[in-house]
């Protein structure tokens, strides 16, 4: 029953970066237009954004695509024989 | 020529058929949901899909010869071919990479053909189990491995499968959750806008994620039997136009787009809306890739369809189509082992007959299963101008049995 229990292990690690990227970047995007929406009614059309709330909004969009950006990196890399590692707290791609 | 190679380019040539229908099988993974938004135009997703396909298929230089090695026992650890099975000219080991294909890619089209998206890796390996124990027994098969990591068709194929979706379904009605959450209230016209560019950008990393993953299968099976007939040695490498042709199928499968099924998951699962699409999208892709990185196998199918799933369970009052997604458990459930009885079936014609015959029947028996589902497809089209037509079962709650299940071409309401 070895498998059983490499297998939960393997799902266990896959649900927690699953939730921190596939529910938490979402969540920092919505945040993001949230804050350009800041003060505007549901159904305005002649809204401009807040200039803070811009700043707020490319500051989550902006994260986003980093992570994205982190995320083709991981992609690519593994295929040419790297990994991403965040040994040092930020991200650098080091030879497998 | 001799018998050998004319039997290894109908290997290839099948081959590269499962690495197209394996692409236009998942077409509907990362785009259905953008589709069903309107945030693309259907030709539009589609041909996305199909580039970042082609891209991703090319950045999968890894090496992926040992990605039968797995479940079945037709390699030594190094990747090479077991001696017996390559001893005569290596017709035995091309006999059963035949026909698992066939199986294969025989289980593919009957689900496309049902608008089921089932898993193409499972049917891929359904098929050569079958053909491995028709032609090696009961231990052509590696069931558990060899208790040291995740191996063999429980841990590699059947665990996953039962956990990945689950996963699925959790990240994505979390994510979907939080996202109605923060959003709430916010001006329409920042919402729709932000989450259709959120929603293009998470199918664009899922297609991505998906030509890495499933054309380096391809390449790998087309390696093995490139090896097992001599014609290639290097186990560290797979030679370049196996890595272009597969690259291409995969990618002009996914162009051609699996209409039934994207229809399936874009109308027949759930009434999705923009930020629920991204949220299934951007779980897909986390999924994907976080289980890739940790070495743990899954069908991007499966995972695909759990998200989907699962932005239905997240947002309140949105109605799931139970029926529907039961209709899918249960097709996941049998594509192994239905894979594995139709290639076990035809090793057994193909081996019986023998030889270059053998394998040219089986290769027949192909063809010919193949045109009859296509044929039947044609009674009810579905194709990129009446992918998004309402779902019927929902409309109706009873279908009237002469009605076609998709309007006719001219009659289709405009809604």
């Amino acid at each position: 029953m070895n498998n059983l229990w490499f297998a939960l292990e393997g799902a266990w690690q896959v649900l927690l970066a699953g939730l921190l990227l596939g529910a938490g970047l979402p969540a920092i995007f919505s945040l993001g237009i949230r804050a350009l929406s800041y003060g505007a009614h549901q159904n305005v059309d002649d809204h401009t954004p807040h200039p803070f709330a811009k700043v707020v909004a490319g500051l989550a969009f902006g994260l986003v695509i980093l992570a994205v950006v982190l995320g083709i990196g991981v992609i690519v890399s593994h295929g040419m024989g790297y990994r991403l590692s965040f040994e040092n707290l930020y991200p650098a791609f080091v030879p497998k | 020529m001799s018998p050998e190679l004319i039997v290894l380019a109908l290997v290839v040539v099948t081959a590269l058929a499962f690495d197209f229908t394996n692409g236009f099988h998942d077409t509907g993974n990362a785009m259905a949901t953008s589709i069903a938004t309107q945030a693309l135009k259907p030709k539009a997703a589609v041909t996305l899909s199909a580039i970042l396909n082609l891209i991703g298929a090319f950045l999968s230089v890894e090496v992926a010869l040992t990605v039968t090695n797995a479940v079945v026992n037709i390699q030594d650890s190094s990747g090479a071919p077991r001696a017996e099975l390559i001893g005569d000219g290596g017709m035995a080991l091309l006999m059963i990479i035949l026909a698992g294909l066939v199986g294969a890619i025989v289980w593919n089209l009957l689900t496309w053909l049902l608008g089921l998206p089932s898993s193409s890796s499972h049917a891929l390996f359904g098929g050569l189990i079958g053909a491995s124990m028709a032609g090696l027994g009961v231990n052509g098969v590696k069931w558990v491995g060899d208790g040291t990591k995740l191996d063999g068709v429980l841990g590699k194929v059947i665990l996953p499968a039962l956990l990945s979706p689950a996963i699925a379904v959790a990240v994505a009605s979390v994510g979907t959750w939080l996202v109605y959450r923060i959003t709430q209230g916010v001006a329409e016209k920042y919402r729709e806008g932000g989450f259709r560019w959120g929603q293009i950008g998470s199918a664009s990393l899922v297609s991505l994620a998906h030509g890495t993953n499933d054309a380096q299968k391809t390449m790998g099976v087309i390696t093995l039997a490139l090896i097992a007939t001599g014609t290639w040695t290097d186990l560290e490498a797979v030679p370049f136009w196996v890595k272009l042709t597969c690259a291409l199928a995969i990618a002009l499968g996914t162009y051609i787009g699996g209409w039934r099924i994207i229809r399936t998951l874009g109308k027949g699962l759930v009434e999705i809306s923009s930020p629920q699409g991204m949220a299934a999208e951007s779980s897909s892709a986390a999924v994907i890739l976080a289980s890739s990185h940790l070495g743990f196998a899954l069908s991007t199918t499966h995972v695909a369809t759990g998200s989907i799933l699962g932005s239905g369970v997240g947002k309140r009052g949105a109605k799931v189509n139970w029926s529907v997604a039961a209709r899918m458990l249960m097709a996941w459930a049998i594509t192994l082992p239905a894979a594995g009885i139709v290639g076990a079936a035809v090793w057994f014609i193909g081996h019986t007959l023998g030889g270059m015959f053998g394998a040219t029947v089986i290769f027949l028996i192909l063809v010919a299963s193949s045109l009859w589902m296509y044929r039947h497809s044609q009674k009810s089209r579905i194709d990129h101008r009446n992918v998004n037509d309402d779902w019927v079962e929902d409309v109706t709650q009873r279908q009237l049995p002469e009605e076609p299940v998709v309007k006719p071409r001219g009659m289709r309401s405009k809604v």
